[in-house]
């Protein structure tokens, strides 16, 4: 036995030898063989890296939302598998005040309203979202305060033109100065920076930090003109009164919409769970999708090194011819032809793998997200090319095989 | 695998045939029987077309008669898979071509390693050490790093030798060994031939020129597809001592016509 492991090492000592001289008198063709599996895999791992990196980012977020948040928004009315009516006009800020006073498992509860705007100070002009609130929302949200203060009650109710803004907007609109107690104009209407927010970073969705946070009723009533609010935001008082929360807000809504026994809610209740859910369905049609290009790209690569292994065979049928004559077996000659593919996938496998962590790394670096790299994935991406070696490499290194040595050594 | 039949050839035919199958069929072999023994030096002569070539192929074990027997070495070649002639190739036969057939842009020590890559049971049991004794027998121990473009065609013939001895066969087979040579060079070839057949090798020198058979012990001469004539070299040469005369003399050409007289 350790005779036979003793030869099988020599062999195989010999085969990796012979196929890497014969990859390196080519360097450059080799190289360009293998581009296709380079892409194929570099392709797998970015997407894989960004879908998991995507995933880690909402799950981050949605805990640090915390987990009590829970979303009344609109939804569209469906008859007969037809949209009825548009979103945005259901939610009342009346909504909003019957379930703060007939729910009582909510610890806190904030309408919500947004609108695009050009906001203007004496040192800049900037286009960002008005997002509008109850006091509350500074918490819901997870918002840390800078500098100054968030708004209160009495100037929800007054409508009063104050605003909290993100760390984007201070750079945009004042440079060098501090902004408590400046006036700025959003649209048409003036107002004044009562405060400013801590900085959180991007992340998936865009910049956070380019907001501005107004009392919902004058953002409601003063900048977008309209009567709807686009959601509520509740957070429960414990993750145990979560679905009685639930069930009590859809029982008030629904009372408040006058929805008859039959009707069909014309909101939903939406918790994080839900929201990741969504959020993830979406990152995994993108990595299907990406994932069928890879595939693509990969096959094309191992048509690419069947060619080229082809070409090779004819190239070497002396050789060929010089080893059968000096004893070589068919299969030897197989072996040879079959690790040499192999080894010219492999390499391009693990090429493709550094180039994607690497564009990995750059792509969720730049969008703010935290870099995930599964071995596993990388220990597939590997196993794949690999396969695609021995898939393509067969064919050729069979014909190499079955060649007469007396034809082959006369091969010029 | 091996017939039972008790002799000690080296070579053993029996009415080989080889028929190449087509429209009209060609028989290059028409019944050859051939008996070569250990430590002859035979030459197959013939004019193209004669069937030596073919004869070449078959004691080589590259190809199966249509008919007939033969045994190298004791073994029943006739009825052996692909694999087994491969192996047999590997244990008792090394080749010498007349295009020198070594692997472009590999060193002489590799070239000379290639057959014991197939050397499945470790009948050499230092690779390396091996190669090595063979190529400084042939006078190349200081060449092992060269590549064959940077050798002169008579040392790539030498290494090519090399590579049929490493495996220490039973029969060395050369096919036109001198062809792509110049005289002197061809002379240096036999002479190296002439040694190792000294020391006791068995070679087959597959040739046209008479003058090169001359250097061998014993001629056997094919006509379309059969042996018309065989037997020992008369006036067999001394390689060694054309060389010196080669080397005294000062015009190649009385060299060549002194050496090559007999038939001139």
């Amino acid at each position: 036995m350790p005779e036979q492991l003793l030869h099988a090492t020599h062999k195989w000592k010999n085969l990796f030898k012979s196929a890497t001289t014969s990859l390196l008198k080519n360097r450059m063709r080799s190289l360009l063989t293998a581009l296709g599996i380079i892409i194929g895999v570099g392709a797998v791992i970015v997407m894989v890296s960004i879908g998991q990196g995507v995933r880690a980012n909402i799950q981050g977020r949605i805990s640090s939302m915390g987990a009590n948040l829970l979303t009344v928004s609109p939804v569209r009315a469906m008859t007969g598998g037809v949209s009825q009516q548009a979103t945005r006009n259901t939610l009342k800020p009346e909504d909003a005040e019957a379930l703060r006073a007939q729910v009582q498992e909510l610890e806190a509860v904030s309408a919500v309203t947004q609108s695009r705007q050009q906001v203007v100070s004496r040192n800049g002009n900037w286009n960002t979202t008005i997002q509008g609130g109850d006091p509350s929302y500074f918490d819901i949200r997870n918002w840390t305060l800078d500098t100054g203060r968030t708004f209160n009650e009495s100037e929800v109710r007054g409508r009063a033109k104050v605003a909290v803004i993100g760390q984007t907007v201070v750079t945009q609109l004042f440079p060098n100065q501090n902004p408590i107690g400046q006036q700025i104009r959003i649209g048409t209407v003036p107002f004044t920076v009562i405060g400013t927010l801590e900085e959180k970073g991007s992340g998936f969705g865009g910049n956070q930090d380019d907001v501005v946070i107004a009392p919902w009723s004058t953002v409601l009533y003063r900048l977008s003109g309209e009567r709807y609010l686009q959601s509520i935001n509740v957070s429960a008082a414990s993750p145990d009164v979560m679905a009685v929360a639930e069930a009590r807000i859809q029982s008030v809504m629904r009372v408040q919409h006058g929805l008859q026994t039959g009707q069909a809610d014309d909101f939903e209740v939406q918790n994080q769970a839900d929201l990741l859910e969504t959020a993830s369905s979406v990152t995994q049609t993108l990595t299907l999708f990406l994932g069928a290009i890879a595939g693509i790209s990969l096959l094309v690569g191992g048509i690419g090194i069947m060619n080229i292994m082809l070409v090779s065979v004819t190239e070497r049928t002396r050789e060929i011819g010089i080893r059968l004559a000096v004893g070589a077996r068919g299969s030897d000659v197989l072996e040879q032809f079959l690790v040499e593919a192999v080894m010219l996938s492999l390499a391009g496998g693990i090429l493709g793998m550094g180039i994607g962590v690497g564009l990995a790394a750059l792509v969720t670096n730049l969008m703010g997200m935290p870099l995930v790299i599964s071995p596993l994935v990388l220990l597939i991406a590997a196993g794949f090319s690999g396969a695609v070696g021995v898939f393509f490499g067969y064919y050729p290194a069979r014909k190499a095989a079955a060649l007469d040595p007396i034809e082959a050594l006369r091969y010029e | 695998m091996s017939h039972p039949i008790p002799h000690t050839d080296v070579i053993r035919t029996e009415r080989l045939e080889r028929v190449y199958p087509g429209a009209e069929p060609v028989h290059a072999l028409r019944g050859i029987d051939l008996r070569i023994q250990r430590g002859e030096f035979v030459a197959i002569m013939g004019a193209s077309g004669s069937g030596k070539s073919t004869l070449m192929n078959i004691l080589g074990c590259l190809d199966t008669p249509t008919k007939g027997e033969y045994w190298l070495d004791g073994v029943a070649v006739s009825g052996l898979s692909r694999d087994e002639r491969a192996d047999l190739r590997s244990r008792k036969l090394g080749f010498v071509f007349q295009g020198f057939n070594l692997l472009a842009r590999t060193n002489t020590l590799d070239n000379v390693l290639l057959p014991l890559l197939y050397d499945r049971k470790r009948r050499i049991a230092d690779p390396e050490a091996s190669a090595r004794r063979v190529l400084d027998r042939v006078g190349l121990g200081d060449r092992l790093d060269h590549e064959p473009s940077q050798l002169s065609g008579g040392q790539q013939q030498r290494v090519a030798i090399a590579r049929a001895l490493v495996n220490d066969p039973t029969l060395i087979l050369a096919d036109e060994p001198t062809g792509n040579l110049d005289t002197r060079t061809s002379v240096e070839v036999m002479a190296l031939f002439q040694e190792l057949n000294a020391e006791g090798a068995t070679i087959l020198l597959v040739t046209h020129e008479l003058d090169i058979a001359r250097y061998c012990s014993r001629a056997v001469e094919l006509r379309d597809g059969l042996i018309i004539h065989d037997a020992p070299i008369a006036n067999r040469r001394d390689a060694a001592a054309d060389l010196t005369m080669l080397q005294g003399n000062t015009g190649l050409g009385a060299v060549h016509s002194s050496i090559f007289s007999s038939h001139a």
